[in-house]
């Protein structure tokens, strides 16, 4: 078979692979702000700048300390992970017993302002940032030449997914942080230091968001927009898979990339307007998204 | 200390009474107003530079010419409708001729608001060569480069040295699509194909892996960016990425020296592209760009755009101090007039003129970005391919459907 619906097999899939490869930056993204969401209920607008901070550490980093791109994959999490500890601690504990509407617009401000901040320092137009020369190089599938470090960041996201899943379903500081959203003034009872949990969660949150920035720095120009660009499709891959909900928002995550993936193809002008019509679907006859619980 | 609301409205009144009379003293000031991109994808190569440039433009002949002037700056966000409320809010409250606004959406609008309210409109950084085209004004003057001579500079030359099949990634606005429209025209003029297009949603786009296989499939030898800002930088970073420059040639349509410093001469190396200024053409360039570069945002050296705003604030000083303030400020289309009846020159342009379209023409340039090993360090990216004499540059006047000429 040499044509599907008109567009020849090898373009065809080599589509789906690109859509996986971009759903495995959604499903990362999403991954953090479920995690938050699902353990604060906040909001975090504040995901897409830290994802950009993430790719602006491994800069710095590469600029004035002369630590590449492993040191930062490993370091510029945890530094970005620092900062959203801070924020959480002096901000936006300040909001748990608000509604959520109150995170929110506290997050999307901080963001705005962390953008404005890093784009008056180092301009709009971007910064450079090499692919590892490990990474480097290319794979002949003979329907497409397939960027080896586009592989290494499937295969990294998907690692990270399983991770966290395993880490909140499966171990028991994770069943103590699923305690603590049902009820935590019980779980407090216990002895569990509930705020530091909370804390953590959200720390942890970000250091995701910041290691897709670091993933993202070798292909994607490394500029103060680089994550607002980003969050608006991620917070509909969250409302697809289900606020809340880490299953959901990584099986969504990969999904609404290979729709876009298609979509991409057969016309083009609507890439980024599909997932939004998903998501109006969905709504509508899921009102609690894919996974998530009414 | 208590502080009482009598006093507070004393104080505020006190306040108040200078600028009554700083007012009146003013009423001959220029008031120039640089509406650009602060804040998204072409802040680097507009921006905050483009508002220094003008300044300095204002420093520098202001008061040499015996006028005073002002400039004072906003973002227009690459939004017409926030483009288009800041421009009727600036004409109305006294604000004599609006500079830069690259987005060609916006510009467009702005040019209408122009006319409308008899206002000049100074265009720099915009592409759409329909400004002065189907929708020229004699109310606007466009400067720096527009769509059809950046598709003749790279377009035609890239097609003349072999690379007779194309294809495009395009943004998909007004600007993109122009850009595409007159490169292909030249591509099928000098004898070559165009294989296909992909157009992207502008400007939620980062990811260009699924456009750039799709252009790898078409097997065309040229793959032509019709995109500027960050997007370009992406396209070619990527491009890079999935092998493309292993056999195809990339034409970054609209770049400038902004993006190649983004990217890197690692990267950038090779690439053609076509400008009309550079700071290191020539003896006046190199001199007008060390005076502004203190200033710039990152001490970097001015681009093309914020060049062409220096250059046309200082044309327009010209015009407006040999009619007098009271009389530019009256009737811009008078001041239009005049600047199109005098010879431009100044620093970062050289000589040339305004065309009764409301076309600026100089020469341009065709460059290739230098390697790493040919650098002699920041900022020094380019080697001139080829010149372009300025009456062969941009489109006859004949062609351009602008109903000023018509007949």
């Amino acid at each position: 078979m040499d044509e599907i619906f008109g567009i020849p097999a090898p373009l065809l899939f080599g589509q789906l692979l690109l859509g996986l490869i971009n759903g495995a930056f959604y499903a990362l993204l999403s991954l953090g702000l479920a995690v938050i969401f699902g353990m604060l209920n906040v909001i975090n607008f504040t995901h897409g700048a830290q994802f950009m901070l993430g790719a602006f550490v491994a800069w710095a980093m590469l600029n004035f300390l002369g630590l590449g791109y492993w040191w930062a994959l490993l370091l510029a999490p945890i530094v970005v992970g620092l900062f959203g500890v801070l924020l959480e601690r002096t901000m936006i504990s300040q909001l748990y017993k608000l509604d959520h509407l109150y995170g929110l617009l506290l997050t999307f401000g901080v963001g705005l302002i962390v953008e404005g901040l890093v784009r008056n320092e180092f301009g709009s137009s971007g910064l450079p940032y090499r692919i590892p020369t490990e990474l480097t190089g290319a794979w002949d599938l003979g329907f497409m030449f397939m960027p080896v470090y586009r592989g290494w960041v499937v295969i990294v996201a998907l690692v990270a997914c399983i991770a966290t899943w395993l880490v909140i379903e499966k171990t028991k500081i994770g069943s103590y942080l699923r305690a603590a959203t049902e009820n935590p003034a019980l779980v407090q009872a216990f002895g569990i230091n509930v705020p530091r949990m909370m804390t953590l969660t959200y720390g942890a949150g970000v250091a995701l968001a910041a290691f897709a920035g670091v993933l993202a720095a070798p292909i994607y120009s490394v500029n103060p927009q680089m994550g607002s660009n980003l969050i608006i499709i991620v917070f509909a891959v969250v409302v697809i898979g289900g606020m809340g909900s880490i299953l959901g928002s990584v099986v969504t995550g990969f999904g609404l990339g290979i729709i876009e993936g298609l979509t991409k193809v057969f016309y083009p002008e609507a890439s980024a307007t599909v997932i939004f019509v998903v998501m109006a679907i969905v709504l509508l006859l899921r009102p609690a998204g894919l996974f998530g619980r009414a | 200390m208590t502080i009482h609301r009598r006093g507070l409205l004393a104080g505020a009144a006190a306040t108040t009474l200078p600028f009554a009379s700083l007012r009146a003293q003013q009423a001959n000031t220029l008031r120039l107003g640089v509406l650009t991109d602060m804040s998204g994808p072409y802040r680097d190569p507009t921006g905050p530079g483009s508002a220094i440039c003008t300044q300095q433009a204002v420093m520098e002949f202001a008061s040499r010419l015996g006028v005073q002037a002002e400039v004072i700056q906003a973002d227009h966000q690459n939004r017409p409708d926030v483009g288009s409320n800041i421009a009727r809010q600036w004409y109305d409250q006294g604000v004599d001729v609006i500079v830069d606004v690259p987005t060609s959406s916006v510009a467009l609008a702005i040019s209408q608001i122009a006319r409308e309210k008899n206002k000049l409109f100074l265009n720099s950084g915009a592409a759409t060569s329909d400004l002065t085209g189907s929708a020229c004004s004699p109310n606007t003057v466009h400067w720096t480069y527009d769509t059809y001579m950046l598709a003749k500079g790279t377009g035609a030359a890239l097609t003349r040295a072999g690379g007779d099949t194309w294809f495009f990634i395009t943004a998909d606005y007004a600007f993109g699509h122009a850009l595409q429209r007159d490169t292909s025209s030249f591509v099928e003029q000098g004898g070559g194909r165009v294989l296909g297009s992909a157009r992207y949603p502008f400007p939620q786009t980062t990811d260009f892996s699924s456009y750039l296989v799709q252009a790898q499939a078409s097997r065309a030898k040229v793959l032509g960016l019709a995109n500027a800002g960050t997007d370009t930088a992406n396209c070619i970073k990527q491009a890079r990425e999935f092998g493309l420059t292993r056999n195809m040639r990339i034409a970054g349509l609209l770049m400038s020296f902004m993006e190649v410093h983004s990217l890197s001469l690692d990267t950038a190396q090779g690439l053609l592209l076509t400008e009309s200024f550079y700071w290191d053409l020539n003896d006046r360039t190199r001199a007008f760009s060390q005076r502004v570069q203190p200033r710039m945002p990152n001490r970097a050296m001015p681009a093309q755009v914020q060049a062409g705003c220096y250059s046309a604030t200082v044309h327009y000083l010209k015009a407006a101090g040999a009619l007098g303030a009271a009389a530019a400020k009256a009737d811009a289309r008078a001041v239009a007039e005049r600047m199109k009846s005098m010879e431009t020159d100044d620093d970062a342009f050289g000589t040339g003129r305004i065309r009764p379209d409301g076309r600026k023409i100089h020469p341009t340039y065709l460059f290739q970005v230098k390697t790493p090993r040919e650098s002699r360090g920041t900022w020094d990216y380019y080697n001139i391919a080829a010149t372009n004499p300025a009456e062969e540059a941009f489109r006859p006047m004949a062609e351009g459907n602008c109903p000023l000429v018509r007949g």
